[in-house]
Order: structure tokens, then sequence, then C-alpha cells
């Protein structure tokens, strides 16, 4: 019998905001235990929350880039249960009016090959609500210490239909997400600081059949790999487990990257009742059709729509895309250059995706502090388009140095003294004497064999000493044959 | 002959201080001697500490010989129930949970009475968590009624109560969730004042039935509640509950109202069960004083009112359930010395045991218990839906008339002991106040006789934010009488 796996994910993301979501505390990671906190974030006698209005614009900006409703209200509830790293032993969340109402993601599936657009699918999400972040609890020998700096950090939890199929869909899954909250602005999802982390719902159903498998939540997925991975083991580990005739308990299991399997957390959960209410201490939210349309025009261009347009507009391979498109800044970099020549926009895109970041990611710096401007980058572009240099010397000699100084091409070629030393006449002269001396291509190419031209620039490269503009040559060849 | 400094009022002394016959210090020497003389058989205070009020008030001293007095309260001492967070004091609300807890912030109401100079005194005693009608819930001490030491002082706020009624502070603030500030008023004959939901910050009140509590004076006259509501009264932004409101001159607004005539409600169905109880002497005999000043008397209607101490118990306990989480043994709170490390659930169990009290205890229950899944629906939902009914029937009340006159209390204080162990027949203490808080309307109880020798207090319920108007009409019954002159033999 086959089997199909069926994944549903929960997505928390923090919302990147100077304060809290309840507080007027700074909010950030990385700073000394407990110095981020205020009576509200501590749980104190009399404190109470107020809502933060840069977290509402995350979510609803959040809802807007992925296609959800956004109702005309919300309001606030809390969810009771009592653990160590929650000040107040509940959370502030959105039990049954969440922010966001349905949507859905576009994701990308890999291509046969890296120079081919892969399938695009849209996984449907449920909701996306805002509620606080809890304290981080660090657990020693003899004891446990909690650190309240991440508490009440705003929070959002997107979560999804069970849509996703493979663990490769839900990496696809998080890989959108990720990029959208950060063309957006909303998070930098940086999993590694926690501002992006994701539980799995997965579960197996013989090919077919309707009715959902029996599911187990995975937790402890520290990475968009991990999420992979981890689904991937876990689906191998269920479908073994029916085969073999055995039943699947509902439980929670957690990914062991360093194993590399996934280990069970507890069986069945007791059966949580978080006695949901509405929060006294705060105020229903009414979101009007201004407060909407301000969010929606901050919203950029969105990276599928941009990959879809650069590929129309400016021609690029798809493969040139897939490595500007998913940073946003670099795209615009990109276009900033691209669309004062369009018809320039492949060498500019070559010269973006491959010598640049190339030589960027040596240097560990970001397109940010980068000497090289998309003007000076399209400068160079053109002086190739030109003739006046050849690539080879363009991409070889001159790059690098406008690289590390933030000469303009031409400053380069000039100090340098890479243009060559002889004009068009010249060239012509050496091609005249290229085509006296092999005569035997030429015949080649009057009989129709195209190629056979190739023989004639090397001998021509070499009278110039490599000076000699490649295209130019073949150019003037032409003509003289002709 | 002249009256005791510590029975003056807040406006007399503040006169005084003005033309410098009488400085804060001095004041605050005489509170604290009149503290300590009756405060063995009144026990209104957890604790006091004289020596923050003596410099508070050499603060205020300072200030007005420099010309820059912050005002009427400037230097008039002004006792702190124990639930109101006072930087750098201790805030217990009077539970063994928070017995050595200090608050690090001042509430909204604190930084308001300070910036006005007012000297904060003492932390005064009250129902655990404020959960209580007679102060016998304090983890830490019973307060005496100072009109007879057998009685208790009422509650939640007893100890604010007492105090004023003793002269140990010439006003002082508490706080009322389901009639707190006005039942133990009535029982010790002072004024009390619970405002509208809303025109009183919350925030730095240790939350007991967040949409319930607010914040309010007791003091020994009318003007002295108006000045202290007025003190404290506004729009905050850290409290999202708090109303975007301006708030009227209270003194200006009773000098304009004095003499209107004012249509009168009588609710029947608090009158129908209490009619002919001696208690109820006093409160009718106000009806007919009002009578004759020209007001029309009217009966109305408040359909709702049976199911109103039901729907209280259950939004306040469930309410109460979950903002006592944070009462947990983990961070500022009590912790039991013997528990499994290695269960963090054990530390909440052994700690929260021993920190709550018993009817701390039975609320937090009781608000778990309707808030669970398959309970919530029937009693939570259905008491927010009763809620509602409750807060139509003022309003439709309010079409015909501009105030409730009521009783405040079914009977007076009652002896210590008596209803301790009938949590049932303490909550029906409330009756007649609980309403107010569930329609978040401001009520107020005012001093109009005397049943066996104890205080009864008359009931004025008003429109949202007219707490001017309750003020204006306690204050023409308060200028034919002389109760406000009237105090206990300690």
């Amino acid at each position: 019998m086959e089997y199909e796996a069926v994944i549903g994910l929960e997505v928390h993301v923090q919302i990147k905001a100077e304060s809290k979501i309840f507080s007027r505390v700074r909010a950030g990671y990385g700073h000394e235990p407990n110095t981020m906190v205020d009576p509200v974030v501590m749980g104190l006698p009399g404190a109470l929350p107020v809502m933060n209005k840069a977290a509402l614009d995350g979510i609803i900006k959040a809802g807007l880039a992925l296609n959800c409703t956004i109702p005309e209200s919300c309001k606030w509830d809390r969810k009771n249960y009592f653990y160590p790293d929650s000040p107040n032993n509940y959370q502030i969340t959105q039990y049954d009016q969440p922010i966001c109402d349905g949507g859905f993601v576009e994701i990308e599936l890999p291509g046969h090959n890296r120079g081919e657009m892969g399938e695009h699918k849209k996984i449907a999400l449920t909701r996306i609500h805002l509620e606080n972040d809890v304290g981080k609890l660090n657990h020693f020998a003899d004891d446990s210490l909690v650190d309240y700096n991440r508490a009440f950090t705003s929070l959002m939890e997107i979560v999804s239909e069970p849509d996703m199929r493979s663990g490769e869909e839900a990496f696809a899954f998080l890989t959108a997400i990720r990029q959208t909250m950060i063309y957006c602005g909303i998070s930098d999802c940086d999993m590694e600081k926690g501002q992006m982390r994701a539980d799995a719902n997965i579960s197996v159903r013989p090919v077919g059949q309707k009715e959902l498998g029996q599911k187990i939540e995975l937790k402890n997925l520290n990475s968009i790999t991990g999420v992979k991975n981890g689904i991937e083991y876990e689906i191998k580990r269920q479908t073994r487990e029916l085969k073999k005739g055995n039943t699947i308990k509902q439980a929670t299991w957690r990914w062991n990257a360093d194993l590399g399997q996934t280990e069970m957390m507890r069986e069945k959960e007791d059966a949580h009742d978080y006695r949901y209410f509405p929060d006294p201490d705060l105020m229903p939210v009414r979101i009007d059709e201004d407060w909407k349309t301000k969010l929606q025009n901050e919203i950029p261009e969105l990276p599928w729509d941009k990959q879809r347009r650069f590929i129309e507009e400016y021609d690029l391979p798809f493969s040139i895309t897939s490595v500007l498109v998913p940073d946003r800044i670099l795209s615009d970099w990109f276009e900033a250059a691209a669309k004062q020549e369009p018809k320039l926009a492949q060498a500019i895109g070559n010269l973006v995706a491959n010598d640049l970041l190339r030589d960027l990611s040596e240097a560990g710096m970001s397109i940010d502090t980068c000497k090289i401007t998309p003007d000076t980058l399209l400068g160079l572009v053109k002086v190739v388009d030109q003739g006046i240099i050849p690539k080879n010397v363009a991409n070889k000699d001159v790059f690098p140095e406008m690289f590390k100084t933030g000469e303009t091409a031409e400053e380069v070629i000039e100090r340098k003294g890479l243009k060559p030393d002889f004009d068009e006449g010249q060239v012509k002269v050496w091609c005249q004497e290229a085509i006296d001396e092999n005569p035997k291509p030429v015949q080649n190419y009057k009989d129709g064999n195209e190629k056979s031209l190739n023989a004639l620039l090397g001998p021509v490269m070499k009278k110039s000493k490599g000076k000699a503009n490649p295209q130019l040559v073949n150019k003037i060849i032409r003509e003289l044959i002709d | 002959m002249s009256k005791e400094l510590h029975y003056k009022s807040a406006s007399e002394l503040s006169e005084l201080l003005e033309k410098k016959e009488l400085s804060a210090v001095d004041l605050m020497k005489a509170t604290i001697a009149r503290t300590k003389e009756v405060e063995d058989k009144v026990g209104a205070f957890n604790s006091y500490d004289e020596v923050d009020a003596l410099a508070q008030a050499d603060a205020s001293d300072a200030r007005r010989a420099a010309g820059g007095s912050f005002g009427p309260l400037d230097g008039i001492p002004v006792g702190i129930k124990d639930n109101l967070a006072v930087n750098g004091q201790p805030l217990t609300c009077s539970s063994k949970m928070l017995e050595k807890f200090v608050s690090p912030y001042d509430a909204t109401c604190i930084e308001k009475l300070k910036s006005q100079g007012a000297v904060l005194w003492g932390r005064l005693n009250l129902d655990e968590y404020a959960m209580g009608s007679s102060t016998e819930n304090s983890a830490f001490k019973t307060t005496s009624n100072p009109w007879n030491l057998d009685c208790i002082p009422g509650g939640s706020s007893g100890g604010s109560a007492a105090a004023a009624a003793a002269g140990q502070a010439v006003m002082t603030l508490g706080s009322d969730t389901g009639g707190s500030i006005r039942q133990p008023a009535s029982h010790c004959g002072v004024v009390g004042l619970k405002p509208t939901y809303g025109r009183v910050s919350r925030y730095g009140l240790a939350a007991f039935a967040s949409s319930l509590d607010q914040v309010g004076p007791l003091t020994r006259n009318v003007k002295d509640a108006a000045l202290l509501l007025q003190a404290i009264s506004g729009h905050d932004e850290r409290d999202s509950t708090s109303y975007k409101v301006s708030t009227p001159n209270f003194l200006e607004a009773m000098e304009k109202q004095r003499g209107h005539k004012w249509t009168l409600g009588l609710p029947k169905e608090y009158f129908a069960t209490a009619a002919d109880t001696p208690a109820m002497k006093p409160v009718l005999e106000a009806i007919e004083f009002y009578r004759s000043l020209g007001c029309e008397i009217k009966e109305v209607s408040l359909p709702h009112t049976d199911y109103a101490v039901a729907t209280y118990y259950i939004i306040a306990t469930a309410e109460a359930s979950s903002n006592l989480a944070r009462y947990d043994g983990i961070r500022y709170t009590h912790r039991a010395e013997k528990f499994d490390a290695k269960d963090s659930v054990d530390i909440y169990c052994q700690s929260r045991a021993e920190g709550f009290g018993e009817e701390v205890k039975r609320r937090v229950i009781l608000g778990t218990y309707v808030l669970s899944s398959g309970y919530y629906d029937a009693y939570y939902l259905k008491a927010q839906k009763v809620r509602t009914l409750i807060r139509r029937d003022f309003e439709n009340a309010f079409k015909e008339v501009d105030a409730l006159l009521t009783p405040t209390s079914p009977t007076p204080a009652f002896k210590k002991g008596e209803k301790a162990s009938d949590p049932l027949s303490m909550y029906l203490s409330d009756i007649y106040t609980i309403s107010a808080n569930l329609a978040g309307i401001p009520g107020m109880s005012l001093p109009c006789g005397y049943s066996d020798g104890l205080p009864v207090g008359l009931q004025i319920l008003g429109k949202p934010f007219k707490e001017d108007e309750l003020l204006s009409i306690a204050h023409e019954f308060e200028m034919a009488h002389d109760f406000k002159d009237q105090h206990p033999s300690l």
C-alpha cells in the first residue's frame, strides 16, 4: 500500500518593534538577563497591559501580504496555564477573533535543475493571531533560572491548514514566509535568535483515504532545514509503523538534530483546558479601511511578483532571478542599474549574481557597504557593450579594482592603461592579415561552416597582445569576408 | 470648642496650612500620635512609615515656605489601602503571599497624589486581595469598627474606613469591586465613593476583578470626597480601560447644583425585602428629607436585581482566578520552603497552599470552575449576558430619575466572627452595592443615622460620569445634618 503524509505548520514569528507588545520596555535579543523588564513584563501586582500599535501594524501588514482577510475588529483573550516562563501565568492572545483570517502562502518547489523554475503551489492558512512571547528557562544541574527579557515580545502565530505533503513543501512554506516577512520589514525571521519558530503536525494515511491519520506534534525544529529533515524522518517512521501494522499514538515528539532522529517527548497531552476568556484589561481593536490602506501601501512588491517581472521585463534567466529576488535590497540594487538600460540587464544580472556576490562574501561585506554603485556597475557593462574593452578584461581587471576602490570603470581603465593603444583601423588591418594568412578556414566559412571563423580570432588576439575586443574582431572579420 | 486636629476636614486643614497657622510636619505628627493612640483598639494599619511620612510633610512645608504649594492636598495625610502600589512601600494585599513584597513602582493614583503634595500615610488593612466584606479575611490582623470594637468595620476597605472614622488619617483611598468602599464606609460612618468604571486609573491597583475594580475616596465629609476624587481622576494611557473623558471641577459643580430639585428613584426591588428592618429607618428618613427639599421621589424598577449577586460571583471569581495566577512562588511572592525542585507544579501548589487564605482559595477555585471548558457557556457567558441586562436596567431607570437612593447595606456592622463561617450570608451583605460595579455606574455611601449605636449609610447611585451629581445630592443632606461632626468615642 502507498502512503501519503499530511502536514500542517504553526509558525511563530516575532514582530520587529522598538518596544514590547503590551509594555513600553524596549524589545531586543542578547542583553543581560532580566534587564528588559518593567512591572508589566514581570507580572507585578497592579501592572496592566497596554497595546503597542507597532505590533498591530506588523501583523496587519503580514496578513495583507499573506492574502488574509482582516476583519473590522478583533479582541484579546487570556489563555490560562501555569509555566515559569510566563509572568502572569496567562498569555494574552486571540482565541476566537484573530486579526487575520484565512489567506495563503505561495510556495515554490525545487525545479528539475537550478536553471528551471519549480512548481508553484498555494498553501492555505487558517489564521494569524497576535500574542505575547514568554520568557526563557535556563536549566542547570540543581535548578532553573528564568530570563524575562523575551517575555512580552510581540509574537504572531501563523497557522496553516494541513495542506503540505512533504518536508520539501514545509521547507518551501517557511522560506516563503521568511522572505515575505523580511521584504515587508515585519521580522528578520532569524531562527537562531528565536525570531521564527515552527511546530509541525504530521500524520500519514494510505493514498486515497479521506480521513486523516493520527497526527503527532513535532517540536524543537530549530532551523528551516531542521523542519524539512525532521518532517521527512517522521513521515518515514510513521509509514514504517503503519506498514508493520502498528498504530500511531497521539503524542508530542522532538527533533534531535544532532542524532538526526525524532524522539518522543510525551504521550497524549493531558487534555489542556486553557480557560480562555476575554481579557478585561484590554479593549477590542477596531481596524478601519484607512488603517488597512495605509499599511497596504507600505507593502513592497513581493518576491514572487518581482521574480516573474524580472523574467518578463529584463529577460533574465530563472537562475539569476532566483539569486537576486530573495534579497530585497540586492534585487532593488540590481534594478537601479537595469532599469536605466534594460537591454543590458542580463549582463548586469550576471555581474551582480556572480562577481559581486562572490566578492562581497569573500570580503565579508554586505551590499549596503559595497563601494560599487548601481551606476558605476552600469558604466562597466556599458564600456564592454561599446567595445571599448573586452568582457574578460572588464571582469578580471576592472571589476575587482572598482570593488576595492570605488572608482568608475573609466577611471580604472585609464589608471591601469587597459584601453587598447590602437584604433579600429588597426584591428581591421590585423583582421585582413589573418584572413590572408588562413585561407582554409575562410574557405570553410564560405562553404557554410559558420564556426570555422573562430580559427581567425586567435591570430588577431595575438597580434593585439590580447587587447582587441573579440566581439569587435568577429564583426570585422565577417564584414571583410562578406 | 474647636474640634480636635485629627477630626478636621481636609479643606479646613488646607486653609490652616495655607495661612501657615499649621505646618504639615505638625499635622503629620498629630496624625501619627492619633494613629498610635487608637491603633491598639482599631487595628486599621498593616504598617506605617513615620520617617517617610514626616519627610514628605517636611517637603510640603518647604514648598509652601517657598511659595510653591501644589494645591489643596499639599501636606494632607492620606491613608492608602494596602493593595495600591507605592514605590518603596510594602504592598501586601493583606496576604501572606505578598508579606515581604515591596513595590518598585507607583500606582497612577499614587503618582497623582504625590504630584499634588499629599502625604501618603500607612498601609491600610483589607480582606486578602480585597475579597470579603468584613476585613476578617486579612492574613495579618482583624480591624475593629471604631463605633463598636466588637464589630467588624466592613470590607474589603475596612482599614481605610476605620482609619478615616477614627481620625488616623484625614482621608483614605480604598478600592471597590462589589461594594468594598461603600459598605465599610456605611459601617464606619464615613463617606465612601466608588467612581464610574474608567474614571480612575487602575494602574497599580492589585487586580481582584479587572472589569469591576475602581479606586475611590473614603472621607469624613462630602467635600473632602470631592477633593480626593478630583485628585485621582483622569484618563491614564497605562490603563486601557480608563476613560477618555475630562474631569469636571467637582467642588464648583456642587456649588452650582446647590438647591437643585433632583428627581430621585427608589428601586422597589431594594426596598421590598428590608422595608421594616431597624437599619432601614434612617434611610427612609433620609428619603423624606429629600422629599421635604422639594425633590421628586419616584419608585423605579431594576427587574434583574435578583440575579446580581450570582452574576457578580461568577464574573468576579472568573477574573480573579486568572488575575491571581501570577502569585505563584516563582518571582516575588511567598515560596514554600519544601517542594519537589524537579517539578514546577509542586512549587505552585505548595506556595499557593501556604500563601493564600481560605476565601481567596474558594474564589480562585470557583472562578477556575466557571471558566472551565464545558461550563463556560452556562456560567461565564450567561453571566456576561445578565450583566448586560443589569446595565440596561439602570439605563432605563436613569431615563426617569437623576439618581437612585437605597440602603448601602442590609444591616449595620455585624459582630466579628458572626458570618466568618458562612460565606454566603457574607456575600449577601453586598446585595445593594454589587449592581453598581456590574453596571459600571458611580455610587456613594453617606452617613444618614444610626441603628443600635452603629452608623447606617444611604447609598446614592448615579449616571455614568455624574459623580458631581452624587456629591451634590449627598452634600444637601450633609449640610442639613450633623453626622459629619459625630465621631466614635475611642
